[in-house]
């Protein structure tokens, strides 16, 4: 049906979308044999994308918060179901488009002498996997989303399933069935909120504003079919195991974009669609999210201690890194879902630099057996460096980008919390037990987890997420004392080669990065601020605790805590006013915190159920539509 | 004349011709009978087709009659075919032995 | 030059010598790397001094350089900047740094002539000497770890400088592992401080905001706080119980033992305390149990150097010992007596390092002083130099250890403050410090006699080839010995000279408001008279059973109570219990949520169960679809009739 409206800009999303996708069909006129034509067109196709995803990261303004539709395409698609074609990007989504096109020429340049057969469909297959990916990103109507979900599905099913390793049939029809059966439940879902109001619009801005009309247990069941279909993606534990198998057996640019981007879309799913949509039913099972990541983070650490498969190691040791990312999702601060966003790129870059440095030891060696290596410090010193730096990234050392995500996500869900020793005056209500909320959010009423109980929950949950530091540091380091101390006994490893130019190219641009967001971090968290603090306060608003948001009342009668009620002045009761001194009138100190003020005021304003409005801004084109077509009835 | 017999007569006939029909498509092994209990079947149908067209003075019954009697022509033709293939085929007409096309 | 440039340029060279070594080190020649290494620490500690000198020249109250470079992270409400201050303490400790290190690094040209990767070698060091400096110089908590965990990685990274000996790589990763333990305790500190100082870490703002209590901070909650960090600095100063990573640490090559694991990296925690002494002031029940666990430290680990004979090992307890008096003199609120120790044991204890490291170097690696006997005729430099430090560790009049020592002794004795349930708790301390002096005076002297003193008792083709060092190496030792010996005249109770606590009071302002001296400073004599009474005691009891009448007695004493020899000889076990209950429960844990928990109910029964499950379930439904065409009509017709049968009724 065409485009309606040509949009005002130039239409660069739709631009770094489909290019790949543009290339992939052009390699079909390249004959197979000129392999290294193909290989050059590809690695031209994904550095063209990288490059024209640089104009996305210029153009994009930091000061336009919410979930506003930056750089939007929109297009009618399928006027009868109402689906349209909408791209847009917020500060959220904006890193991650980043770190798809970053990944795309390092993918193919990694796996430049790995594949010996069958070229051409694999590097088709990785470009279409590229489309499928940044679509997914970037597309902010419902349907279309799913569309481009399930779009990756299929090359990366045929990566493992063609150029995998043994057992790659058993894993990619695993990951296959396993991804397939959570988008469904996604589906049904999709289609309750299309035909629950009315049939208008799949466009996520749309929904948003409507979904407050949602009942409490309308919106955990949606959450629910959502949310598995995302947590089987992240994965959260225990839906798990299709990750070993499939990274595992993947080629290494498989596993590379597998852990790089597509672990990705589970959190960032949670974030775009679970957040704004559901933001009480979030609330609700946050603990649940909480709990599962953070066994989540120290299970996957365990089990990573005790395998045996580099590359199944780095496969669990996802399992870990994305619980942190999970609880900071989950933690629902500003500071936290900063923390957890970053890491969701630093994640990307450190185990994708990892699979690459796996594949290239495997690649000459045909083992990823811990065991058969050894010592190879001494012969690979480049080598070495490159995956020192990864690991030391990836367990979070200060100066490193693993260090920022991870110091955010701890300090930021501790920020949800207070002491647990702060009076709560007169609430007993307050202790809401686990189980209640569960019910109450399945099975009707609209109560849910108090404030306070959530607080101490996120308490607990970030000390224990904290011992993710401690058990990372534990199997990374023995996995690189392993492989890479020691003496170099095998006669197969020495004759291994260090990195050459082309393997530079791959590993230099992730070093820097790994420094550069630890470093300065702040270019990064900049473009993403205002989209985060936004859409936080939107799901927490009693989080916030701005100074100028405490009513100074409020505060001089809490600060004052005279128990006889006979002060007059409300004076500062560690310096009691001489007046009150003179009078006998005794005061309690009180042993509060800032924190317990702002727990005070919370409980103020949650009762009042403030939701702050979420800035919405739709692009001018669909606004007209809307209007039209309620005019034409 | 012929209205003088009530209508259930014809209609039982139909009935019992149908049943007979179905009970060999149901029962028998051979394909040739299996054909044949098919066609009877059809003709029963017929017949409650031109009964109570005739009763009701209306006669969509008839034209409907002729079409499944040129359907079932159709159908002897491409069934009788099929069957002499299969026969080529297998040497036998059994229809216990033709679950090939399930796997 | 700016306030800026200065204080960066203190920090960042070094980086800059590191970066330089580790890119280009195998393009240039060694004497570049080691001239590259040596100067940009050595032009760091000239501009530490000028920084000194500028500090000096500010009035008392007023002695404050900042130096803001840029934001490093904002978000909500929190904001670090990549800023450094300069502020007596931190003065005081980037001299310490810069000097000792600079000294070691020229130690280290000679030391390391022979070994092939001096490039690796210098860069890490000189990375050390960065993150350190960050550490000290940081303005904010967050840039303090950043140093915190980098002096860590450099620790792991020269503890397993020879990667190729699997005892030695697993040292490094041991040292690294443990150190986090601390530093995991260290990061829910700053988490829940965080929530309290309102997203700031900055070191002037959290002083003002608890001097000023502004911030009506939850007295449990900052007591956790205070906690959290002790524990992170247990890690990192090898306190009990998370010593255990110190003496393996003595894998690495003998300078750096000096440098990382003796003057400098392990006295980063009582850094930290006294920086945040403030703080400690609202949680003196932490006070408390800082000293004492530094009191137990040392004696535990004075009672283990008694019977080790590595010579690296003795000197390794008597690190672990040494910064327990540090602790012990924190936890009583004499920071400035922790601060003078923690200075005066860098000077001798490095002495002392490097001096073994010499013996090393000259015996081709021989570290058990069994086998070594009478070096001081072959090395007359190295033994002098070895048996001043010895002296001014033992706590001999008039050494620098004998001051520091004693300060803190007398402050344990006098001092109290809010968190000791009784005065008694001092007493104790102090009674537990002045044994573990005795130890301390008893086990340096037995290395130095062992090492030094008698007849060579090492195989005699070695004997010929023992030498002196050459001059780059004994020059480190003769000014740190020097060091030792003045070091301690900065401050001397009792003749009044209290320069070190002149200079650092500003520092110390708040947190010594709440400690005070419940008696006279008469006391002053008789606490150093029995220190220096214990020290004679320790040092003639050495002299007569290792020099004297009595040298087989300690033969005689292993044969009669072999069992407790042997106990102690194996550092009590710590490190075989350590190994059975946290390794093993974890490595079981690991394994039964491998391979039961995973593999077996989640992806056998969970997983591949559900899968199993659809394809039973067709498998029983298959079998109505099976091709006979018959079948299927009769439940057709079957279905119909009582369809129809339903519908009509």
């Amino acid at each position: 049906m065409g485009l309606e409206q040509i949009p005002s800009h130039f239409p660069i999303l739709t631009l770094v979308t489909f290019l790949p996708l543009a290339g992939a069909l052009a390699m079909l006129v390249i004959p197979k044999a000129n392999e290294g034509v193909l290989k050059g067109f590809a690695l031209g196709t994904t550095t063209l994308t990288f490059v024209a995803s640089l104009f996305i990261l210029r153009k994009f303004d930091p000061s336009l918060g919410g979930i506003q539709a930056q750089l939007a395409d929109y297009a009618s698609w399928l006027k009868f179901f109402q689906i349209r074609y909408f791209l847009g990007i917020d500060g959220i989504s904006l890193w991650l488009v980043m770190l798809t096109t970053f990944l795309g020429p390092i993918v193919i340049l990694s796996s430049y002498t790995a594949i010996k057969q069958r070229l051409k469909e694999f590097l088709i297959a990785l470009l279409v996997l590229q489309t499928g990916m940044l679509g997914a990103f970037t597309a902010l109507d419902l349907f279309l989303f799913y569309i481009f979900w399930e779009l990756m599905l299929i090359p990366m099913y045929l990566l493992i399933g063609i150029w995998g390793g043994k057992d790659r049939i058993y894993a990619t029809v695993k990951f296959f069935i396993y991804t397939m059966a959570g988008s469904v439940l996604m589906l049904v879902g999709i289609l309750y909120l299309y035909v629950k109001f009315g049939g208008e619009t799949f466009l996520l801005p749309d929904l948003i504003k409507k979904a407050g009309e949602l009942s409490v247990v309308e919106q955990t069941w949606l959450f629910i079919g959502f949310g598995i279909a995302f947590a089987i993606k992240v994965p959260l534990f225990p839906f798990h195991t299709w990750l070993p198998d499939a990274h595992t057996e993947a080629p290494t640019a498989g596993s590379v974009v597998l852990a790089g981007v597509l672990l990705k879309l589970g959190t960032y799913g949670f974030v775009r669609f679970g957040m704004p949509l559901f933001p009480d039913a979030l609330r609700m099972l946050a603990p649940v999210i909480m709990a599962l990541s953070v066994w989540g983070i120290i299970y996957g650490a365990a089990i990573s201690w005790v395998q045996k498969d580099v590359k199944r190691l780095v496969a669990y040791s996802s399992v870990s890194h994305l619980g942190f990312v999970m609880v900071g999702v989950a933690a629902m601060t500003e500071e936290a879902l900063t923390g957890a966003i970053l890491q969701m790129v630093n994640h990307g870059i450190c185990t994708g630099g990892l699979f690459i440095a796996i594949g290239f030891l495997y690649e000459q060696r045909h083992t990823r057996l811990i065991e058969d290596f050894g010592g190879l410090a001494k012969q690979i010193p480049k080598f070495a460096v490159f995956l020192m730096i990864l690991t030391l990234g990836s367990i979070g050392l200060p100066g490193t980008n693993g260090f920022i995500g991870e110091f955010l996500i701890i300090a930021g869900t501790f920020q949800g919390t207070f002491t647990p020793r702060a009076p709560v005056i007169g609430r007993p209500g307050d202790f809401v037990d686990m189980a209640q909320p569960f019910a109450h959010g399945l099975f009707g009423s609209d109560g849910g987890m108090s404030v306070f109980t959530f607080k101490i929950i996120s308490g607990v949950a970030g000390g224990l997420a904290a011992l993710g530091v401690l058990l990372g540091a534990i199997y990374m380091l023995s996995m690189y004392r392993r492989v890479m101390f020691g003496p170099l006994r095998s006669r197969a490893n020495r004759e291994l080669r260090d990195l050459n130019l082309r393997d530079m190219f791959v590993a230099v641009p992730l070093v820097l990065l790994v420094f550069w967001i630890g470093l300065y971090p702040n270019f990064f968290i900049g473009k993403m601020r205002k989209s985060v603090s936004e859409l936080t306060e939107y799901v927490r608003p009693e989080v916030r605790r701005r100074a100028d948001s405490l009513d100074p009342g409020l505060l001089r009668r809490t600060l004052c805590a005279d128990l006889s009620g006979k002060c007059p002045a409300e004076c500062n009761p560690v310096n009691p006013s001489k007046a009150c001194i003179k009078k006998g009138i005794k005061h309690r100190v009180p042993r509060v915190t800032m924190r317990t003020l702002h727990m005070m005021v919370d409980a103020e304003r949650s009762h009042r159920r403030i939701r702050l409005p979420l800035r919405l801004e739709l692009p001018k084109a669909l606004r007209t539509t809307r209007t039209t077509r309620k005019g034409g009835k | 004349m012929i209205n003088t017999i009530p209508i259930h007569y014809f209609l039982l006939l139909s009935a019992m011709l149908f049943t007979i029909g179905m009970l060999g498509v149901i029962f028998r092994r051979n394909a040739l009978i299996v054909f044949m209990s098919i066609e009877l079947m059809l003709n029963a149908v017929n017949l409650t087709l031109v009964t109570f067209s005739r009763f009701r003075g209306d006669s969509s019954g008839h034209v409907i009659a002729f079409l499944v009697m040129a359907v079932a022509a159709a159908e002897a033709a491409v069934g009788l075919a099929i069957i002499i293939n299969i026969f080529r085929h297998k040497k036998v007409v059994n229809i216990d032995t033709m679950d090939r096309m399930k796997y | 030059m700016s306030n800026t440039a200065l204080l960066s340029s203190i920090v960042l060279l070094p980086l800059l010598g590191a970066l330089i070594n580790g890119l280009f080190a195998g393009r240039l020649p060694r004497r570049v790397v080691e001239v590259i290494a040596c100067s940009t620490v050595i032009v760091s500690f000239l501009f530490s001094l000028k920084a000194f000198l500028q500090l000096m020249a500010l009035p008392v109250g007023a002695r404050e350089i900042h130096a803001h470079l840029y934001n490093w992270v904002a978000v909500g409400n929190f904001r670090f900047d990549v800023a450094f201050y300069l502020d007596p303490l931190s003065s005081m400790m980037s001299l310490i740094i810069t000097g000792v290190g600079g000294l070691i690094h020229v130690y280290s040209a000679g030391y390391m002539s022979h070994d092939p990767s001096y490039g690796r070698y210098f860069s890490y060091l000189n990375l050390f000497t960065f993150s350190m400096l960050s550490l000290v110089l940081g303005n904010n908590i967050l840039l303090m770890f950043l140093g915190w965990e980098g002096v860590g990685l450099c620790s792991y990274l020269l503890i397993g400088f020879w990667f190729t000996d699997v005892q030695k790589a697993k040292a490094g990763k041991k040292a690294f592992i443990v150190n986090r333990i601390g530093d995991l305790a260290f990061i829910v500190g700053v988490g829940l401080l965080l929530g309290l100082a309102d997203g700031n870490l900055d070191f002037t703002y959290l002083r003002k905001v608890t001097a000023l209590r502004t911030l009506y901070l939850d007295p449990m909650m900052v007591k956790g706080i205070c906690l959290a960090f002790f524990i992170g600095a247990t890690g990192k100063s090898a306190q009990i119980p998370l010593y255990v990573w110190l003496p393996d640490a003595m894998a690495g090559p003998t300078p750096v033992s000096a440098l990382i694991h003796a003057a400098t990296m392990v006295t980063a925690g009582i850094y930290m305390i006294a920086r945040l002494n403030f703080m400690y002031a609202l949680a003196p029940e932490v006070l408390t149990l800082i000293a004492g666990v530094g009191a137990a430290t040392a004696l535990f680990a004075a009672t283990i150097g008694i019977v080790q004979r590595d010579i690296k090992k003795v000197l390794a307890y008597s690190t672990v010992s040494q910064l327990g008096y540090m602790f012990l003199a924190v936890g009583m609120g004499a920071y400035t007596a922790a601060m003078f120790h923690l200075m005066t044991h860098a000077f001798f204890k490095a002495c002392l390092f490097l001096g073994s490291g010499s013996v090393i170097h000259s015996l081709h690696g021989e570290q058990d002083i069994i086998k070594m006997g009478g070096l001081r005729k072959k090395m007359p430099v190295t033994a002098l130099t070895f048996l001043t430090a010895t002296m001014a560790i033992s706590g001999v009049p008039l050494f620098a250890g004998f001051f520091s020592k004693d300060e803190i002794l007398w402050k344990a004795f006098t001092n109290a403050h809010a968190g000791m349930t009784t005065v008694y708790w001092g007493k104790i301390f102090f009674v537990v410090g002045l044994i573990a002096a005795l130890c301390t005076a008893f086990y340096m002297f037995r290395l130095y006699f062992l090492t030094f003193e008698g007849e060579y008792r090492g195989p005699k083709e070695t004997e010929k080839t023992i030498h002196e060092s050459p001059v780059s190496m004994t020059l480190a030792l003769v000014v740190l010995a020097f060091l030792s010996v003045v070091g301690g005249y900065v401050q001397i109770g009792f003749a009044h000279v209290h320069l070190l606590e002149d200079w650092l009071a500003p520092v110390f302002a708040v947190g010594s408001l709440n400690v005070v001296e419940t008696m006279g400073h008469s006391w002053e004599y008789a606490t150093m008279a029995m220190s220096v009474a214990i020290a004679g005691v320790g040092i003639g009891a050495a002299y007569y059973l290792y020099m004297g009448a009595g040298t087989k007695i300690p033969a005689r004493m292993m044969e009669a109570a072999p069992r407790l020899y042997n106990f102690v000889w194996n550092k009590y076990k710590i490190d075989e219990l350590y190994q059975v209950v946290f390794v093993g429960t974890y490595r079981s844990f690991a394994h039964f949520s491998h391979r039961f928990a995973d593999a077996f109910v989640i992806d056998f029964l969970g997983v591949r169960g559900t899968g199993a499950l659809a394809q039973g379930i067709g498998r029983v439904i298959g079998r109505l679809q099976n091709g006979d065409v018959q079948r299927y009509l009769v439940v057709f017709v079957v279905g119909l009739t009582l369809i129809l049968y339903l519908w009509l009724q």
